[in-house]
C-alpha cells in the first residue's frame, strides 16, 4: 500500500465528500431550528406559576445538559423501538440534537431576558402596558441583541457535532468518510478532507460571530468603536 | 421487545440487569474517571501555556498559538479524535486508543481553555501590573507571583463549565475503541439488546458524575481561589 498522500483518490472522493457536505449542512440547520423552538418551551417551562414545575424542568434541563450527546443518541435510537417506535436515522438524530442543544438554547434566552434592565419593566408596569405588549414591543426587542452572539455560537457548536450523527448511521461527511476509507482501506485522505472541509466552514461562521458579537456590544454601547 | 416487560415487573427486570452488567458498567467508569483525569491534567497544561503564548508580545509565539487554537477550535473532536487514532499511524506514530483519546482531547480542550486563560489575565486590572513593574519584579515572577494568583476566582468558572462539557466530550473516545462507559454499554445493548437499561443506567452514571462529583469539586476549587485572594465568595 503506497504511504504518502494520494491526489488521485483525493479528486476521487472529493464529490462523495462535497455531497456528503451538504447533508452536513443540511442536519446542522435542521438540527438548530428545532434547538431554538425546544429552547424556547424549556424556557417557558422555567417561568411557570407552579413552582414545583418550574423545578422538574430545572432537573431535566440540568440532566440533559451534564449528559453525553452520544448516548443520548443512542437512547433515542435504541429505546424508542422497543416501545414500538421506529424512527428513521435522520428524525432520531434531529430530535436528539434539537433537545441537547435546546437546553443550552434556554439559558442563552434565559441570560438575555435578565439582561434586560429591571427598570423597563418597571417603566411599563408604570405605563400600564399589558404583560404581552411589555414582552413584544419593549423586553424582546433589547433582550434579541444580548442573545444573537449565544445563539451564533451554539449553531457552530451543532454544527461541530454533528458528525456524532455518523455513529447512528446518519450519512453525513463524516459517515462518508468512514465509508470511503473503509472500502478503500485509506483513512487519510477521508479523514483529512473533513477536518479540511470543516475548517473552511467553521472558521468563518465563528468569525462571522464574532464580529456579531462586537455590532451587538457596540450598539449597546459596551465598546467603543 | 415489548411482550418482555409486560410479562416481569420492569423494576424487578431491572434489578436483574442490574446485578449481571452493574460490575461491567462500573468498570467502564473507572475507564471514564482515568481518561477524565488525565485529559483534565493535559488541557490545563495546554491552556496555561497557549493562553500565555497568544498574550505574547512576539509574533511568531503569537501566531502559533492563535493557529493552534483556530484549529483545534474549528474541527470537531471527533474528526480529531479519528484523525489520531487511524491516520497518524500512516506517519508512523502509531498510539494506543487510550492515549489518543487523552491527547485528542487534552488538545482540543486546551484550545478552549487557552482563550479563558487569555480572556482571564486580560481581566487582572492593569494596576496590577504597573505596580508589579514598579516594584521592579522580573517579568516571570510578575506572572507567578502577582497575576496568576488572581486570574483563579476569573477563569475557574467558565473552567468548570468546559471541565463538564470534558466529562461528556470523554464519552466520544468509546468511538476509538477505548473501553469506558459508553463502550461498555454500547456493548451490553448488543448482546441483550436491553437498550433503555444499559443506555438509560449509562446516563445516570454520567449525570450523577457531573452534578454530584465534578462540579462539587470544581465549586470547592472556586470558593478555595476566592479565599486565597481575599474575596469570600457565597
Amino acid at each position: 500500500m503506497e504511504m504518502g498522500w494520494r491526489w488521485d483518490f483525493t479528486y476521487e472522493i472529493l464529490p462523495q465528500m462535497a455531497i456528503a457536505t451538504l447533508n452536513t449542512i443540511l442536519a446542522a440547520g435542521v438540527g438548530y431550528a428545532i434547538a431554538l423552538i425546544v429552547g424556547l418551551f424549556f424556557l417557558l417551562g422555567q417561568r411557570t406559576p407552579s413552582k414545583i414545575f418550574n423545578c422538574i424542568n430545572r432537573e431535566l434541563v440540568e440532566f440533559i445538559r451534564s449528559t453525553p450527546l452520544l448516548i443520548q443518541l443512542f437512547f433515542v435510537y435504541f429505546v424508542l423501538p422497543q416501545f414500538g417506535i421506529t424512527l428513521s436515522a435522520w428524525v432520531c438524530g434531529m430530535i436528539t440534537i434539537g433537545l441537547h442543544f435546546g437546553t443550552y438554547m434556554s439559558e442563552v434566552y434565559r441570560g438575555a431576558l435578565e439582561g434586560v434592565s429591571k427598570t423597563q419593566w418597571e417603566a411599563c408596569r408604570a405605563l400600564n402596558f399589558s404583560t404581552i405588549y411589555t414582552y413584544r414591543r419593549i423586553v424582546l426587542p433589547q433582550a434579541f441583541p444580548i442573545a444573537i452572539p449565544g445563539m451564533g455560537n451554539y449553531l457552530v457548536g451543532i454544527f461541530k457535532d454533528t458528525p456524532l450523527l455518523s455513529t447512528i448511521g446518519v450519512a453525513e461527511l463524516f459517515h462518508a468518510a468512514t465509508a470511503v476509507g473503509g472500502y478503500n482501506y485509506r483513512y487519510l485522505e477521508p479523514y483529512t478532507l473533513v477536518g479540511i472541509i470543516f475548517l473552511t466552514l467553521s472558521i468563518p461562521a465563528a468569525m462571522w460571530v464574532r464580529k456579531l458579537e462586537r455590532d451587538v456590544n457596540i450598539s449597546q454601547g459596551k465598546i467603543k468603536k | 421487545m415489548p411482550g418482555f416487560y409486560k410479562s416481569k415487573g420492569f423494576i424487578l427486570t431491572y434489578f436483574e440487569f442490574l446485578n449481571e452488567h452493574g460490575i461491567t458498567l462500573l468498570l467502564g467508569t473507572v475507564t471514564t474517571v482515568k481518561v477524565l483525569v488525565c485529559s483534565m491534567i493535559l488541557y490545563v497544561i495546554i491552556s496555561m501555556i497557549f493562553g500565555l503564548m497568544r498574550l505574547s508580545k512576539n509574533p511568531a509565539i503569537q501566531g502559533i498559538a492563535t493557529v493552534y487554537i483556530e484549529f483545534f477550535r474549528g474541527t470537531s473532536l471527533l474528526v480529531q479524535l479519528f484523525w489520531a487514532y487511524y491516520v497518524l499511524p500512516f506517519f508512523g506514530i502509531s498510539l494506543e486508543a487510550f492515549t489518543a483519546g487523552v491527547v485528542a482531547l487534552g488538545l482540543n480542550f486546551g484550545a478552549y481553555g487557552a482563550e479563558i486563560v487569555r480572556a482571564g489575565i486580560l481581566a487582572v486590572p492593569k494596576g496590577q501590573w504597573e505596580a508589579a513593574h514598579s516594584l521592579n519584579f522580573t517579568p516571570a515572577k510578575r506572572i507567578k507571583r502577582i497575576i496568576i494568583p488572581q486570574i483563579f476566582p476569573i477563569i475557574l468558572p467558565p473552567a468548570a463549565n468546559l471541565t463538564v462539557e470534558l466529562l461528556k466530550a470523554t464519552a466520544l473516545v468509546a468511538l476509538v475503541t477505548v473501553v469506558d462507559l459508553t463502550f461498555e454499554a454500547k456493548q451490553i445493548n448488543s448482546i441483550t439488546w436491553l437498550s433503555a437499561q444499559c443506555f438509560g443506567t449509562a446516563l445516570l452514571i454520567y449525570y450523577i458524575m457531573a452534578r454530584f462529583a465534578l462540579v462539587p469539586f470544581l465549586r470547592w476549587l472556586e470558593v478555595l481561589a476566592a479565599r486565597k485572594v481575599g474575596k469570600e465568595k457565597i
